[in-house]
């Protein structure tokens, strides 16, 4: 049994809208799965189940009403539902890493300066990070032309594979994946799951939603349902 | 992050702060942590109250009620409104930064830009002229203007420039705390955008502190680290920035974020 | 006009107990700028009317006085202000600095060392010497209570910046026994030395801004620098034209229509007393110019 480096229980999450009279949106309840070292748990489930919220709610981006977000980082275990937002950026900083679907683009930074980021903040000296930023972009076919520039201008799937670049940069022990490889081509598709071989070998614990059945299929060690989860309309 | 108080705990420690101008209420009942690295933006619309909270806390204004404890560079935690005068402005012109909304605020419009920036070090004994024309010009070049700039006064500068200027006189003296006022407010977008980025990239670099006053959501998210949304004086939702943009509760927090226009 | 009709050399005693308070603190307090209730004088405001009010304040019957400006016993202003002594309190009156007690000078110190017993008064026209960069007079004054006086340097940057030196030539300010900043009134920055350590008492009076402020005797006073740009005094290229004095101030005087010029000593009273003693100059045998140094008062008076 492998250790595990997060554990949901008993999570729920609804949306109250007040603009539209207070209308109750829930979203998921009783979402309940952990992930160890060196796994990938891929959610699954149709469109609109949820599985967006739980990264989001794992990374701290949504709130959580109910239930408990264990991260065991190398400091401690934290809670991620009751954690103080600055022990939430800490654990950015050094035990989340996350890849949203969307690269948001800061203005007039370059893109090896991009990649670099997260391994300059988790300490690494220049030259290092930029040698392992270098290698990510070239592993995903980013031209070398390109690395000097800001990837405001650049094509969505160049942004794309700039935004796995940086979320596969940084060496933390749980990555979450919110479909890296959505308008992706077959050949960087591969380098994606090549990226997540890595990090599985290396310890990381991946959660993960993937569209696409054959990626899925070649990285998934666990596959969690999600529809599962579904949240009884309120009245 | 930087600094002793980086382990020591908060770097600054509000509570129950309420500032009343006669019978309306500035802000009510406010309390907040900082820590050492962390920026804090305070949102809300005009006459929410957070241009007060902003100089109560940088003891601009004396609150009505309320304690604001800073941990000075010796690590000790200060009531700042029971410092000294001396203590007090000390503290201001060394540890901590205030730039405003308008540059013509902060800055001595009929001395060199050179001199606006060597201000803070000569007010701390610094008394080599080359040194400080060094370090000035070296700080207009962090602030992206040219050296040749360096002994025309701000007069003839342009918003964002001028904006900048204010920036750099007010980081010279490497301090743990700023403050900002609406810092992009005035400038057209694609000054905002560079000045923006200039700020984030100052605050990653030194391991700032900051307290950043706007209205602008834009702003907040892409500089702070946390949020306080303001409404009729009282804090009504806080977290982390993303967190109350991407999900926000409360109500007004809701429409404040699907009232940003979108491109 | 009668001096009877007068009190003592013009103010009432209690007023003049009132400036004498004021001194006194001043002169416990060096450097620091004590208010008074200035008086209305019979002449206005520029003309010197603070320094008249501290040499009222302290004169008696047995002092002797002498009144410059620029340097020169014989312009207006340095004979209207003896007249006025005169008039209102008989005493005697001398141009010789040796043998003065109480000394008036608008924008000079004599050339002559000091000695002490004797007072120095300077007609100041503005006591702020922090003014043209922090306009606001409550944070000039929480400034000096805290000694903030970093926008004193600010200012000679300023002047290195734009002239490559420090191009204040007058009133540059000046720390007084190393706590206030003080402005030493329009005079020349060659000056500045004498005022350090100087055995004579030295008092400022701005009559307009109600301000009066003292170095007493034996006080370091120390021109504000830059350590890799010092303090330093005017050169001059020649000696006086008249009396050949070295290392002392001098005027510029245009002697013809054609652009003839030559430099005479500021001080007419030390360029007398050398020619009396013997010392020739370039020019000495040309017309009497004794007074000509007065000629050049030109800056605006106090």
């Amino acid at each position: 049994m492998k250790l595990p480096r997060l554990e949901l229980f008993d999570v729920a999450k609804s949306f109250t809208l007040h603009l539209q009279g207070g209308l109750r949106l829930p979203v998921i309840a009783n979402v309940s799965f952990a992930a160890a070292a060196g796994e990938c748990v891929v959610l699954g489930g149709p469109s609109g189940a949820g599985k967006s919220s739980i990264l989001k709610m794992v990374y701290g981006n949504y709130r959580c009403e109910r239930g408990e977000i264990l991260v065991h980082a190398d400091t401690g275990t934290v809670d991620i539902v009751t954690a103080a937002p600055r022990e939430i950026i800490e654990l950015r900083r050094t035990t989340l890493g996350y890849v949203s679907q969307f690269l948001r683009v800061i203005p007039r930074v370059s893109t090896l300066d991009l990649v670099k980021e997260p391994l300059i903040e988790e300490g690494a000296d220049e030259a290092a990070a930029e040698a392992r930023a270098g290698e990510l972009l070239a592993a995903l076919n980013v031209p070398a032309r390109l690395w000097r520039l800001p990837p405001a201008t650049f094509s969505g799937g160049e942004q794309q594979r700039v935004n796995i670049a940086r979320g596969f940069a940084a060496e933390r022990p749980i990555l979450l994946l919110d479909e890296p490889t959505a308008s992706l081509d077959a050949a960087n598709r591969d380098a994606v799951v090549r990226l997540i071989d890595e990090k599985k070998a290396a310890g990381t614990a991946i959660v993960g939603i993937f569209h696409d059945a054959d990626v899925r299929d070649r990285v998934a060690d666990v596959v969690v349902d999600v529809a599962t989860f579904a949240a009884e309309m309120a009245a | 992050m930087t600094g002793p108080g980086a382990k020591g705990g908060p770097l600054l420690r509000a509570s129950g702060i309420t500032k009343f101008y006669g019978d309306r209420v500035g802000c009510r009942d406010i309390g907040f942590e900082l820590w050492p690295g962390e920026v804090l933006a305070i949102v809300g619309e005009s006459g929410s109250g957070k241009t007060t909270l902003l100089n109560c806390l940088a003891t601009r204004v004396v609150p009505t009620a309320g304690v604001i404890e800073y941990r000075m560079r010796d690590g000790r935690m200060r009531d700042l409104h029971a410092l000294s005068d001396a203590e007090r402005r000390l503290l201001m012109r060394t540890d901590w930064g205030f730039v405003h909304q308008n540059p013509i605020d902060g800055l001595r419009m009929t001395v060199s830009a050179g001199g606006n920036v060597g201000e803070r070090l000569m007010a701390v004994g610094e008394r080599h002229y080359g040194h400080i024309r060094e370090t000035a010009t070296d700080w207009l070049g962090r602030v992206e203007i040219a050296a040749d700039r360096v002994d025309d006064d701000p007069r003839s500068f342009s918003g964002g420039m001028r904006q900048r200027l204010q920036i750099a006189r007010n980081l010279v003296t490497g301090p743990r705390l700023v403050f900002m006022d609406e810092p992009t407010g005035g400038l057209d977008v694609s000054v905002q955008a560079r000045l923006l980025d200039l700020l984030r990239g100052l605050v990653a670099d030194l391991g700032l502190s900051a307290i950043v006053v706007t209205h602008d959501l834009a702003v907040a998210r892409l500089l702070s680290h946390r949020m306080l949304v303001m409404k009729g004086g009282e804090v009504i939702e806080e977290g982390l920035t993303d967190q109350v943009l991407d999900d926000p509760q409360a109500a007004y927090t809701q429409l404040l974020v699907s009232s940003i226009l979108q491109v | 006009m009668s001096a009877g009709a007068y009190n003592f050399a013009y103010l009432d005693e209690q007023t003049k107990r009132m400036i004498r308070r004021a001194i006194l603190k001043a002169i416990a307090i060096p450097g620091y700028q004590v208010p008074f209730a200035s008086r209305e004088m019979p002449m206005p405001y520029g003309w010197g009317t603070g320094g008249v009010q501290v040499t009222a304040a302290i004169i008696g019957p047995d002092d002797v006085l002498k009144v410059i400006d620029q340097g020169s016993d014989d312009t207006t202003n340095a004979v209207s202000i003896r007249g006025f002594f005169v008039k209102t309190s008989g005493v005697a009156t001398t141009t010789r600095t040796d043998a003065a007690t109480v000394i008036q000078t608008r924008h000079r110190i004599p050339e002559t060392p000091l000695a002490a017993g004797q007072i120095l008064v300077y007609q100041v026209p503005i006591p702020e010497p922090l003014r043209f960069l922090e306009p606001r007079e409550t944070e000039t004054r929480t400034m000096h209570a805290l000694e903030e006086y970093g926008l004193m340097h600010v200012k000679l940057y300023e002047d290195i910046a734009r002239h490559g030196h420090i191009a204040t030539t007058y009133a540059y300010p000046v720390k007084v026994a190393g706590r206030y900043v003080m402005d030493p009134s329009p005079t020349p920055k060659f000056d500045n030395p004498k005022m350090h350590r100087s055995p004579a008492l030295q008092l400022f009076g701005a009559g307009r801004e109600k301000r009066i402020y003292a170095i007493p005797p034996h006080t370091d006073v120390v021109s504000l620098d830059f350590e890799d740009h010092p303090f330093s005094v005017q050169e001059f290229d020649a000696p006086c034209a008249l009396c050949g004095a070295e290392g002392v101030f001098l005027d510029e005087v245009i002697v013809d229509d054609a652009g003839g010029r030559m430099f005479v000593c500021s001080d007419s009273d030390h360029c007398e007393e050398r020619r009396a003693a013997g010392h020739e100059g370039t020019l000495a045998g040309a017309p009497a110019w004794s007074g000509a140094a007065a000629a050049a008062a030109t800056e605006d008076a106090s």
